[in-house]
């Protein structure tokens, strides 16, 4: 793609209009403004794509049986673990590294802080996208995924915390397709009706505020349901939804910072002239928030510790384990943020999310898997069920990137065709 | 941000707020266990328990479950290990027995594990479709035709016993003993696996008027039993109940429940719900014109610039 962007000085697609004013068809649009043929050849000269293909090529065979032969086919069918890698890295891992729509959603609409402007749609989409597959992971995991909607028509629970996780994060995606809405209405040529959205974005970020500061919290608190079973370091009855929610805050940061990093150095050609402008400020503004974050995070699960008594817990195994993921998962990436947000490097903060990003999902497996049945045997998931995951997670990266290469998300929409700036 | 849009803005997130709170949890005041005056129940004294397995036996022909692999009456059953671990209910069985070695005693010692029917069950508080129910007879008991298959219910129970039929693709749903209710409680008859006891090491009866028979065996021979009736108070107290010749964590039974139903622990979340969804909506709409003053003050001209030019 980058060669072909550099041969022809229409690419890439970013205008309703060609240079000689006739409008780009959607399906022109699709194919990135390339001819079909072209459009394959540069496909399959993509290694990554041929990684994907192999990752398909075994994981949707999988999928298949997992509809046809059940949830016990590809998993170890546990009783003792109902909760596997779908729920504990698809739903757990993956919600809050999508709190990035949340956060710059607020930064930008709320506080008024437009020099995130450039970074704002990117962070909507990968919310957008995080929560979309975290519901793709659920309906793998859900014993009768056709009845996914029950609890919001059939029968109601309303007592209970996974009722509130489900209206929200069903609302809360509703909230993110409409924040999402402007840069599709801007490629399929109806910018007008951005009009409709921007009048209800402040009640739309300040809706998506409530909904993500109970739902990000409500995921922890549904571990509260067994104060027998997860680890007393991993699990505080009085403060397990402020950890997540906390935890969310700087994973989402980090993730847009990971997001960025990667579209900055692998499709340059798709970055607008103020995402690549802005990108190094906007990384060091977004490590500083992110540090801010840790540090409230490490003092709350200080005071978790305090509250419940668990100093003698951490001396042994498990406390090890449990100050191994904090000092990997937080202290060191929050240390590598300050200094580099100090001394204005960005590399360091792009290491540092990227420690953030696997501290996070870290946390999430430790909390729902390994030190669930901390007294019982530890449950090392069948290699479907790895499989089906890393397929999941390879379709999420598809439908990201394939948006981020047509939808206005990282570059300018312009309604005309003009020169390459 | 102009005083038109604010102002309107304002009223849908006060509106988005209002919904928001519709749908919320319902708050429930402060705890009390609830009490059925009638429940039901059953008293195990592990002490008669010869490990027959008729109980299963029973168990297994009045659900209608499928036939296992060995027979009940095969007792190497009691060897099986899996992960290390003895016997559990599943989607195949919803009572198992299994044999301790207790400490300084001679004999074995049995432990008949099946749904002990909490007064306060976490897995009926935890399901966000209401798959579950209690009967004023004790019995908790299932609906399959409203359940999603989440699982939850099988995190939240402190003892391990709701099982997922995972072997279905089509028609999965939560196994689990309900007490036989539609077969023989509903019309006060006691569960099969209590008729079927040789050894009337099960006695069914009101749950409180067994609470005074396991005292009176206590106190009555004081030298066959742990001061201690497993169940009564346990996770908000279970309608099973258990006495023992040894002490509980010898013979497997998880001594370090809380007494207080597994739903007091999640009561620490569900009460900042309400406050969440009534403070934040002002409080940032509040921040939002502390921060946007100046721009407001300013005039919409330079609103928004790069939006406007659209």
């Amino acid at each position: 793609m980058k060669n072909l962007v550099a041969e022809s000085d229409y690419l890439p697609l970013s205008s309703s209009y060609r240079v000689d004013g006739s409008p780009w068809t959607l399906k022109e649009k699709i194919l990135l403004g390339l001819t079909a043929r072209q459009y394959l050849r540069q496909l399959l000269r993509n290694p990554v794509n041929w990684l994907l293909l192999v990752l398909f090529a075994v994981g949707l065979p999988l999928l298949l049986q997992r509809y046809l032969v059940g949830l016990g086919s590809v998993t170890h069918a546990s009783n003792d673990y109902p909760w596997g890698l779908f729920l504990g890295f698809g739903l757990f891992g993956m919600v809050p590294l999508s709190a990035s729509g949340f956060l710059l959603g607020t930064t930008v609409s709320l506080f008024g802080r437009k020099d995130f402007h450039p970074i704002e749609r990117l962070a909507l989409l990968n919310g957008l996208l995080g929560y979309f597959f975290a519901v793709v992971y659920l309906l793998v995991d859900l014993g009768m995924p056709w009845r996914l909607t029950y609890p919001m028509v059939i029968s109601f629970g309303p007592a209970a915390v996974l009722f509130l996780v489900a209206w929200h994060v069903a609302t809360y995606l509703s909230v993110q397709v409409a924040e999402v809405l402007p840069s599709f209405f801007e490629w399929i040529g109806r910018s007008a009706w951005k009009i409709h959205i921007k009048r209800i974005t402040l009640g739309l970020t300040i809706a998506g505020i409530i909904l993500s500061t109970l739902h990000q919290g409500a995921l922890g608190a549904l571990f509260t349901y067994a104060p027998t079973k997860v680890h007393p370091l991993w699990l505080s009855s009085e403060f397990q939804w402020i950890h997540f929610f906390c935890s969310a805050i700087f994973g989402g940061l980090a993730m847009v910072i990971v997001s960025s990093t990667l579209i900055d150095r692998w499709i340059p050609w798709r970055c607008g002239h103020a995402f690549r402008a802005n990108l190094q400020r906007m990384t060091l503004g977004l490590g500083k928030g992110a540090s801010y974050a840790m540090i409230t995070y490490l003092v709350i699960k200080l005071v978790a510790i305090a509250h419940d008594n668990e100093w003698e817990q951490l001396l042994g195994g498990w406390g090890l384990y449990y100050l191994l993921e904090v000092g990997i998962g937080v202290v060191a990436p929050m240390l590598l943020f300050a200094t580099g947000v100090r001394n204005g490097e960005v590399g360091k903060v792009r290491i540092a999310a990227f420690l953030t990003v696997v501290g996070i999902v870290w946390n999430r497996l430790n909390t729902a898997l390994v030190c669930f049945n901390y007294q019982m045997y530890a449950e090392i998931p069948h290699w479907k069920e790895v499989w089906l995951t890393i397929t999941l997670y390879a379709l999420y990266f598809v439908v990201y990137r394939w948006i981020v290469y047509r939808l206005p998300i990282v570059f300018e929409w312009k309604e005309t065709a003009a020169p390459q700036t | 941000m102009g005083e038109k849009t604010t102002r309107r803005t304002m009223l849908k997130s006060g509106v988005a707020a209002a919904i928001a709170a519709l749908l919320s949890p319902r708050q429930s005041s402060g705890h009390q266990v609830k009490e059925y005056p009638d429940s039901m129940g059953v008293l195990v004294d592990l002490g008669r328990c010869v490990g027959c397995r008729s109980c299963e036996a029973a168990c297994n022909a009045e659900q209608g479950l499928p036939e296992p692999e060995k027979p009940f009456n095969d007792m190497t059953v009691f060897e099986e290990l899996e992960h290390g671990r003895q016997r559990r209910t599943d989607e195949t069985r919803y009572t198992v027995v299994n044999r301790y070695e207790a400490p300084g005693r001679e004999h074995p010692l049995f432990r008949k594990v099946q749904c002990n029917h909490c007064q306060e069950p976490a897995c009926l508080t935890s399901c966000f479709v209401n798959a579950y129910t209690k009967t004023p007879e004790g019995a908790v008991i299932y609906n399959q035709d409203v359940c999603v298959g989440c699982r939850t219910c099988m995190i939240a129970c402190p003892f391990y016993i709701p099982a997922f039929k995972y072997s279905s693709a089509f028609s999965p749903r939560i196994q689990k003993c309900v007490f036989c209710y539609d077969t023989r409680l509903k019309y006060g008859k006691p569960p099969a696996c209590v008729e079927a006891c040789p050894q009337e090491a099960l006695v069914f009866g009101r749950r409180q008027d067994l609470i005074k028979v396991g005292r009176r065996r206590i106190e009555e021979h004081p030298d066959r039993y742990v001061d201690h009736i497993y169940g009564e108070y346990e996770a908000g107290g279970t309608s099973w109940l258990y006495l023992s010749p040894v002490p509980f964590a010898q013979i497997g039974f998880n001594t370090e429940l809380p007494h207080a139903p597994i739903l007091d622990s999640v009561k620490n979340f569900l009460g900042i719900v309400p406050m969440v969804l009534t403070i934040w909506p002002a409080l940032f709409a509040g921040f939002h014109l502390l921060a946007t003053r100046k721009e407001t003050a300013a005039g919409e001209a330079v609103d928004h610039p790069e939006e406007e030019k659209r």
